[in-house]
């Protein structure tokens, strides 16, 4: 380290992980995140993992935020490279005045080091090797001990790093004995051949209050558990496989009879996502709450099925988990590229209810909240989520509920309503909503049964091939959609320090970063006010929104800009006020990102408060 | 099945169930199937078995996939839910449906085309999880409703309408059912209502997958000859293995059969399967020799029909899940949301 300074930095920036995946590394990786958490300092982690098993690099990588973002920030100042496949990549991903952690029991040439960061060496091996004698635990333990001399080198409270470790394995005395005895190997060796901390340090502070650290699929999990769902089909997917595995490990806990420990709930692992959805489509009509959770792939093969439930009004659930597409895209990379296939799936005139959380509460409440608009709209709901949010853990607000909060079942005649001689049209149009009342099989011996089928019927569910009966279907269904309009959440508006004309929609798991990117812009003297969409059929707001500025940025992670097209499509909004800032790689969009596309484009656009020169968010690599 | 549109005024005499219904409580919507169409006989055979049976139309869900065999719910129990979803994929909405409420009966109608074709996977896969259903399929051998041409069953060397010959080989569903784990398995033939009928009651009274495939001509696309799903054909190839009286825990009657000529198989719910000796010594409770069986007479162009395997110990997908007994979609809110309480704990260990 002779020709930069070494970067100094209390609470604020990127540690990365360089691993070899099925190392038993996240769980030490995870281990130090919350032990920053522990002190009161914001992190967002975020694994990038490959396609598969075993012996694949994978990273971990970590923001540390005294301000408290929790997007992805980029850049690296501090890289922990235990793969020794990625050295050379992940040595030259390190920022100028960065810090290396590694492995010195093997030495390396001097060639494979740069002479602009600060390389710290700690014999891991060795020192496993000498105290531990079982394979597999010196493999496990080495992880435990590098987090062991980060607490050192960052200046990471120990203690509150050992109970951590105790919580972890609790009961499991031996596995704490181990691995406190590693966390403490580690800590030592640093300390005594090193100057701690370092220029990085973690200082106390009081930022994380009483959120919570979870992923968005478990919370989607718990969505459904609160929500609900009894019924779940599935076919296995990245990213989406943890919902239905949290669904199962949170039904197992909270819902088993007590008395005679059977279970509330069905789990049905389907053949293919055809079956799955099928499955959830049966269930649905014959009156249980049910979902499936998938992602791209699955959604192309539940196309027909979607389409039946939308015509034949058959309430879904359905977790869309979006990674990269189209095919097989990018399997464990993130994007928002599944609106339009959502939107409209199916053949024909289909519109489809499309919930966009922002984290994992959002997952929580949404997912929750899916059933009830599934039920009272008799109509396929998605929840939109994606790999950025449904496989990484992520601080946010502590979940809650309601105790007085009922489920809507919607429009469901009960055999009294029938009894009392109710008028039954399956698709008649009683209330001028759009929404017809459903029976479910089995209610009454001789009132109420009817004929579901996705052809055409007239509103007491007769088989017809009128036009006019297709017609006053269709614009009853468009009615229904209007309906949805003042069901779905409201979109959330940021309004920025000063009136402006200029505007910025994002959704789902873009908040974060747009949020940053509009303080960034501010620090600049750009005002931005921001919508964050949080469904679709868009409310009234979301038109409102942009009528009331000249130019609005919509910010997606896709190439085609899905969104911006269904604002257009759907509020017959001229195209050329929607500017679009897209981010498409698989990696998570960043503050730096969209503030200086947003910057970019105002000075393209001749807004006269910018001064071209004055604008250091130009050209900023994304 | 009805055909014509009949006055609202029964006589005096018109039989009653023990619930009194009328056997047109339990008929559906006019047909609209071509005269003649072995899937109007098959209708009327589950019309019967209901009436028989005195099953309250409304604890029967009818579902189906596409084709003129799928369409047929509509014509019967009319007082049943039914859902006519989509081509091939019944099974996958039948499992869902069961799985929501597990008191109902569940009668899955479909074609050859529907189950062997474009949704066998989903056929195979309802099997095998032993999905508590009767799953009947009108096996005409053609796609009817797009007018004739060949499904998976087809046989190698038939000939269709316009006398091309069929190259590929042919599917057995019954085989296959037997092989993927269906407990009751039968073949019959649309054209023998004596034999179908029982069949269909021990299929409605089975716990656990009971699938009957049902040979039912299709009059305008695969009735000639050259063709081996033709009235003709069957009734001259046709091999019954056994004929079935089911006998129900509250009726007393107990017939008198030469001795050795009957076998008797208790179901779970105590409803009696006496089958009769017809011919050839046969075991239904033999998966293997059934499969064999069946292999070694379609092999001399024998259709082998009659309840093929029966295994009434077997249970089901409710009891794979172990689900509770109240069905899924019955259970209130306080036996779904665990409240906020729970919530409490469960935040503190996020933190
Ligand atoms: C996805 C799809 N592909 C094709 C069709 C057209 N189609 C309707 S019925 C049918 C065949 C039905 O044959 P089968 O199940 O044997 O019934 P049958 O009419 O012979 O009783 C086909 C191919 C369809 N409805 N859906
Ligand atoms: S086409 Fe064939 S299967 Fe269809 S109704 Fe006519 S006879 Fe029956
Ligand atoms: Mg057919």
């Amino acid at each position: 380290m002779n020709t930069r300074q070494a970067i100094r930095s209390t609470n604020d920036f990127v540690i990365k992980f360089a691993n070899i995946n099925g190392s038993g590394s996240a769980s030490a990786n995870e281990l130090f995140a919350r032990a920053i958490m522990r002190m009161g300092v914001t992190v967002s982690p975020r694994n990038i993992f490959p396609s598969n098993i075993q012996g694949m690099p994978t990273w971990y990588e970590m923001r540390v935020s005294g301000e408290g973002w929790l997007a992805r920030r980029g850049g690296c100042d501090m890289m922990v490279a235990m793969n020794p496949q990625t050295w050379d990549r992940d040595v030259a991903e390190l920022a100028p005045g960065g810090y290396l952690v590694y492995d010195s029991t093997k030495m390396l040439p001097r060639s494979k080091f740069r002479d602009d960061i600060t390389v710290i060496g700690i014999p891991l091996t060795e020192m496993c090797n000498r105290d531990y004698t079982d394979v597999r635990q010196r493999q496990l333990v080495r992880n435990i001990m590098y987090v062991g001399a980060l607490v050192a080198l960052l200046d990471i409270d120990l203690a509150d790093t050992e109970r951590l470790v105790s919580e972890q394995y609790r009961g499991k005395d031996k596995l704490i004995d181990a691995n406190v005895r590693a966390l403490r190997l580690g800590h030592d060796y640093a300390r005594e051949h090193f100057s701690c901390p370092l220029g990085l340090r973690v200082e106390r502070a009081d930022a994380v209050g009483d959120r919570i650290f979870i992923d968005g699929n478990s919370a989607c999990g718990l969505g459904a558990v609160y929500g609900g769902a009894t019924v779940a089909g599935w076919y296995p997917i990245t990213p989406s496989t943890s919902v239905v595995e949290a669904f199962g490990s949170y039904c197992r806990k909270f819902r088993t009879d007590p008395d005679s420990g059977k279970a509330r709930y069905a789990i049905a692992q389907a053949e293919d996502e055809l079956a799955a959805i099928g499955m959830v489509i049966g269930a649905g009509w014959n009156g249980a709450r049910a979902f499936t959770a998938t992602s791209g792939p699955g959604i192309s093969l539940m196309q027909e099925f979607l389409g039946l439930a939308y015509f034949a009004e058959i309430p879904a659930v359905i977790y869309d988990v979006q990674r990269g597409g189209p095919s097989t895209g990018m399997p464990t990379r993130t994007q928002q590229s599944d609106l339009l296939a959502c939107a409209y799936a199916s053949h024909g005139d289909t519109r489809h209810v499309l919930l966009f959380p922002e984290d994992p509460y959002e997952c929580f409440t949404l997912g929750a909240q899916a059933f009830d608009l599934a039920e009272r709209l008799q109509t396929p709901v998605f929840v939109m989520l994606d790999l950025d949010i449904g496989m990484n853990e992520r601080l946010c607000r502590p979940f809650d509920w309601d105790d007085s909060r009922r489920y809507d079942r919607g429009k469901l005649l009960t055999h009294a309503d029938l009894e009392a001689g109710k008028e039954f049209g399956r698709y008649l149009d009683v209330d001028g909503d759009g929404i017809p009342y459903r029976t479910i099989p089995g209610t009454h011996p001789t009132k109420g049964a009817y004929f579901t089928r996705g052809t055409t019927r007239n509103p007491y569910a007769k088989y017809s091939e009128a036009g006019t009966d297709y017609v006053y279907n269709m614009e009853r269904l468009r009615r229904k959609f209007d309906t949805a309009k003042t069901l779905v959440p409201a979109p959330v508006l940021t309004k920025a320090s000063a009136p402006t004309r200029i505007g910025a929609i994002c959704y789902g798991s873009t908040g974060p970063a747009m949020a940053e990117a509009i303080a960034l812009l501010e620090d600049d003297g750009i005002h931005v006010d921001t919508l964050r969409v949080r469904a679709f059929p868009f409310s009234d707001e979301v038109m409102d929104f942009i009528a009331a500025h000249d130019h609005v940025f919509v910010v997606e992670q896709n190439e085609s800009a899905q969104l911006r097209t269904m604002l257009i499509n759907e509020g017959e909004i001229t195209p050329k006020k929607l500017v679009r800032v897209l981010h498409y790689d698989g990696t998570p969009i960043t503050a730096r990102f969209i503030a200086g596309r947003i910057a970019d484009e105002l000075v393209a656009f001749k807004v006269s408060t910018l001064e071209p020169h004055a604008n250091p968010l130009r050209k900023v690599a994304p | 099945m009805t055909y014509l549109a009949k006055p609202k005024l029964l006589r005096a005499d018109t039989p009653r169930n023990a619930l009194g219904y009328t056997r047109r409580d339990y008929e559906g919507a006019i047909s609209t199937l071509c005269a003649g169409c072995g899937h109007d006989s098959i209708s009327a055979s589950i019309v019967q078995a209901c009436f028989d049976l005195d099953i309250e139309p409304h604890r029967v869900a009818k579902l189906s996939g596409i084709g003129c065999s799928s369409k047929t719910p509509d014509y019967f129990l009319g007082n049943s839910h039914g859902f006519n979803s989509v081509h091939g994929r019944m099974p996958s909405v039948l499992t869902g449906a069961a799985l929501a409420n597990r008191t109902l009966l569940y009668l899955g109608v479909s074609g050859d085309g529907d189950s062997a074709s474009i949704g066998i996977g989903q056929f195979a896969h309802a099997m095998r999880r032993g999905v508590n259903m009767t799953y009947i399929v009108e096996n005409n051998g053609v796609y009817g409703l797009t007018k004739g041409q060949f499904s998976a069953t087809a046989d190698k060397g038939s000939k269709n309408k316009k006398g091309v010959v069929n190259a590929d080989s042919p599917i057995d569903l019954a085989a296959l059912a037997l092989q993927l784990g269906a407990t009751y398995v039968a073949r019959s033939f649309s054209g023998d209502k004596e034999q179908l009928v029982p069949l269909i009651k021990g299929a409605l009274h089975h716990r656990g997958p009971a699938f009957i495939d049902v040979i039912s001509p299709c009059v305008t696309f695969n009735n000639h000859t050259g063709s081996t799903k033709s009235y003709d054909y069957v009734r001259e190839h046709n091999a019954a293995v056994n004929r079935l009286d089911v006998i129900l825990p509250k009726a007393q009657i107990e017939a008198s059969y030469p001795p050795g000529s009957l076998r008797r198989v208790v179901q779970h719910d105590g409803s009696i399967l006496h089958l009769r000796k017809v011919g050839v010594d046969y075991d239904p409770s033999d998966r293997i020799g059934a499969m064999n069986h069946l292999q070694e007479r379609h092999a001399l162009g024998e259709i082998v029909t009659g309840l093929l395997y029966v295994d009434s110990s077997g249970d089901d997908m409710h009891a794979h899940l172990n689900t509770v007994e109240k069905p899924l979609n019955q259970l209130g809110d306080a036996y779904l949301c665990p409240g906020s309480s729970a919530l409490a704990a469960l935040n503190a260990s996020l933190r």
